[in-house]
């Protein structure tokens, strides 16, 4: 068994979860609850295994490090990242139709790796810039944000459904969403953990950025679209704070920020260039 | 006038401009994402044609960054984050330190969290049993008693409402370490070849020599490579620097990418190479053992003199683009039998034997390292502002001011008191709902208090 076993299978096992949380969801088959979480924790425990036995790989090969150095262990870390701030979700509010709205990212983004034929999936040696110990703060901080935002978006898409029938009947597919102010206060707490999260994302990239470079700010493009994202959450955290925003705005605002974290993430890698390209292969 | 002023201030003060500055700096941001930053001026004409690039350096577009109008757009921020501060912290701060004694009867009746109960007894005992039972839910009491009966108050954490005043500090402490960076500091670079020395250094963009105040000499320079041959594995000059008024001086110190060296506020990263064309030679004699280093070009022949050796590099086998070379060929002759011709690795030593004598023969090819040099007295002040950011957005965000009061008092024509728990806090209603309700579920356990 090696770790691109295990990883494939992570994303066979994540493609099952969404299928099922999404099958609570439209047949309202609560029956499959139970077993859409177990297989949700088997497969988050598959994905760490994975991602343990790829680090355990490197330093066989005597190239030792953190796997987080790639697009393609980065789509990994994401994934995984995902499905772990899901099961915190799913804990904290019993409710599993939420899932419906989150486990889809955490496939994607596992599919994604698996499947692009754009980057290479094997071990490769990294290069003196990204040997340092601020490549484990630095790629963890940004991708724990990066998954809050992605659920954020989901619960945004789940709103704005729920909402397009306030009166949803009683029995009708939209009735077994959460309440649109439950799942306004899940936008607004995730919102909120993310923007922690992106903001020491920001901040360890540019301390790395010092030690490595000398300069801990370049306004290179993949900095300055991480700071653009930032400034997007900050606008969305204060007009909801201060200006009561709410409901559909924050939930567009949700989905918009999570453009704004996928343009930083991936389009800034593929679309412009820069001193951040490791990313990009 | 007075009324222009107000106007004014309420301009700075307000969220919309916050939104606003926020906005528009998301936005212009991107172009400097989308248009290259810092080329020659040719570039742009290249690019998108005379009259565009006209426009763009009209507008500084290739340095938008440091235009005169983003920094417009900073400072209106900083403006904003300034003067909304000094309009809500004298409020802010009064709910900080208020004397929540004075809260009147008729609010503490309309507070979010409230449950009644009936309690026997005279005012005092049952105030004490009460405090009793909050000080065991961690809360410490505050009390008075006023003519109509007896008052507790208990808070949790009053100063988190500062957190959000924090971040706004913090990011304030960031630019003013960003200011003294750009007037105090300076980013240069230099290439220093191995054994080449250096008091200059030359600024980034403008190649305008800047004197270091103390000599630096690169002692070697060596890249190694990862077993596939061309991934780089590390790139490390040994750098030493000669300062003749400093008492002692640091050792020579290794550099690689990640790990500086700083010498009286100025740090030299490590950041490119360059290979150069010649080689390092050293060839030693291993009966005599007299040895003998040569810096050489490449193709000449090289005679050592006093001895009848004649060398020379004849050919070489290049690793990349840039020109390290990957294998030599060496010519080695010391006069007697048939010259030696071998192919040898770069950094090897290679033995050599003559019918007179046995050698050993050493080369390395001659590098320049590339040095990011640094000066930037503002680092730590931005290193502060980052941390107080984190902190005061902990604070801001998952902290709150939780206050709870106990109100008892006798009720008219019966023998027993009316004690109302009450409770707000300032964020995470939920999670208090469920604070508060705990605590009403420690009166309900005590015989004192029956619900009303």
């Amino acid at each position: 068994m090696n770790s691109s076993q295990l990883l494939g299978i992570t994303t066979l096992a994540y493609l099952l979860s969404a299928i099922l949380y999404i099958a609570i969801f439209v047949f309202r088959a609560k029956k499959l609850g139970l077993f859409a979480t177990l297989i949700t924790a088997c497969a988050f425990l598959i994905n760490t295994i994975g991602i343990g036995l790829r680090w355990h790989e490197s330093y066989q090969m005597g190239i030792g490090y953190a796997p987080l150095s790639n697009m393609y262990e980065s789509l990994v870390f994401f994934a995984w990242a995902i499905t772990l701030f899901y099961l915190v979700l799913e804990l904290r509010y019993k409710n599993r139709v939420l899932g419906a709205f989150s486990m889809p990212f955490a496939f994607l983004s596992m599919a994604y790796a698996s499947f692009s034929p754009e980057f290479g999936k094997e071990i490769k040696p990294l290069i003196p810039a990204l040997q340092s110990n601020w490549l484990i703060a630095h790629v963890i901080t940004c991708f724990v944000g990066y998954a809050a935002f992605a659920v954020a978006s989901g619960m945004g898409v789940m709103y704005l459904l729920k909402d397009r029938k306030t009166n949803g009947a009683p029995g009708t597919l939209l009735a077994s969403l959460p309440e649109l102010k439950v799942i306004d206060d899940i936008i607004h707490k995730t919102l909120v953990f993310g923007f922690l999260w992106l903001s020491a994302g920001i901040i360890t990239g540019a301390v790395w950025a010092n030690a490595a470079w000398g300069t801990y700010w370049s306004w290179d493009p993949k900095e300055t679209w991480s700071l653009i994202t930032w400034f997007v959450y900050a606008a969305t955290l204060h007009a909801r704070f201060t200006k009561g925003w709410g409901g559909r705005r924050i939930a567009w605002l949700a989905i918009i920020g999570f453009i704004s974290v996928v343009f930083t993430y991936y389009g800034v890698n593929f679309l412009l260039s820069g001193l951040h390209s490791y990313g990009a292969r | 006038m007075k009324k222009t002023e107000n106007m004014v201030w309420r301009f700075f003060a307000s969220v919309k401009l916050a939104l606003f500055s926020l906005l528009i700096l998301a936005t212009t941001s991107v172009i400097g994402t989308l248009i290259p930053q810092k080329n020659p001026p040719e570039f742009y004409i290249e690019a998108f044609g005379p009259r565009t690039a006209q426009f763009f350096r009209l507008l500084d577009v290739p340095d938008m960054y440091n235009s005169w109008w983003f920094i417009s757009l900073l400072l209106l921020f900083s403006i904003n984050l300034i003067v909304c501060t000094i309009d809500r912290l004298p409020n802010v701060w009064q709910m900080v330190v208020m004397n929540n004694l004075d809260t009147p009867p008729d609010r503490l009746e309309k507070m979010p969290n409230r449950h009644v109960f009936h309690a026997r007894g005279d005012v005092e005992s049952i105030a004490k049993i009460a405090k009793g039972i909050l000080a065991k839910s961690g809360w410490k009491t505050q009390g008075e008693n006023n003519p109509a009966g007896s008052l507790l108050f208990s808070q949790k954490k009053a100063w988190s409402r500062l957190g959000v005043y924090a971040v706004h500090l913090s990011i304030l402490v960031i630019f003013a370490g960003a200011i003294i960076g750009s007037l105090l500091g300076f980013k240069a670079g230099v290439m220093l070849p191995e054994g080449g020395v250096t008091d200059t250094v030359y600024e980034t963009g403008t190649g305008k020599p800047i004197p270091l105040g103390f000599t630096l000499q690169c002692e070697g320079f060596n890249v190694s490579f990862y077993a596939d041959g061309t991934t780089p594995k590390e790139f490390r000059s040994t750098l030493k620097v000669i300062d003749s008024s400093a008492k002692e001086l640091p050792p020579a110190k290794d550099i690689i990418v990640n790990d500086p060296l700083s010498y009286k506020g100025i740090t030299f990263y490590q950041s490119s190479y360059e290979p150069m064309q010649g080689f390092n030679i050293s060839i030693v004699n291993k009966a005599t053992k007299v040895r003998q280093n040569f810096q050489v070009p490449f193709g000449e022949k090289i005679h050592w003199p006093g001895t009848g050796i004649d060398f020379g590099i004849i050919n070489q086998q290049v690793r990349s683009r840039m020109g390290d070379v990957d294998k030599l060929k060496v010519w080695f002759s010391d006069g007697q039998g048939e010259p030696s011709i071998f192919w040898m690795d770069n950094n090897a030593k290679q033995t050599i034997s003559s019918p007179a004598a046995a050698y050993e023969f050493q080369a390395h090819q001659v590098y320049a390292t590339g040095l990011q040099v640094a000066k930037d007295p503002g680092v730590w002040t931005v290193y502060v502002g980052c941390i107080l950011m984190l902190t005061g957005l902990y604070v801001a965000f998952f902290l709150s001011h939780r206050r709870v009061w106990v109100y008892i008092v006798r009720e008219e024509a019966t023998d027993r008191c009316r004690v109302l728990v009450c409770g707000v806090s300032s964020k995470n209603k939920i999670a208090f709902e469920n604070e508060f309700s705990a605590l009403v579920e420690c009166f309900t356990h005590d015989s004192t208090f029956q619900n009303a």
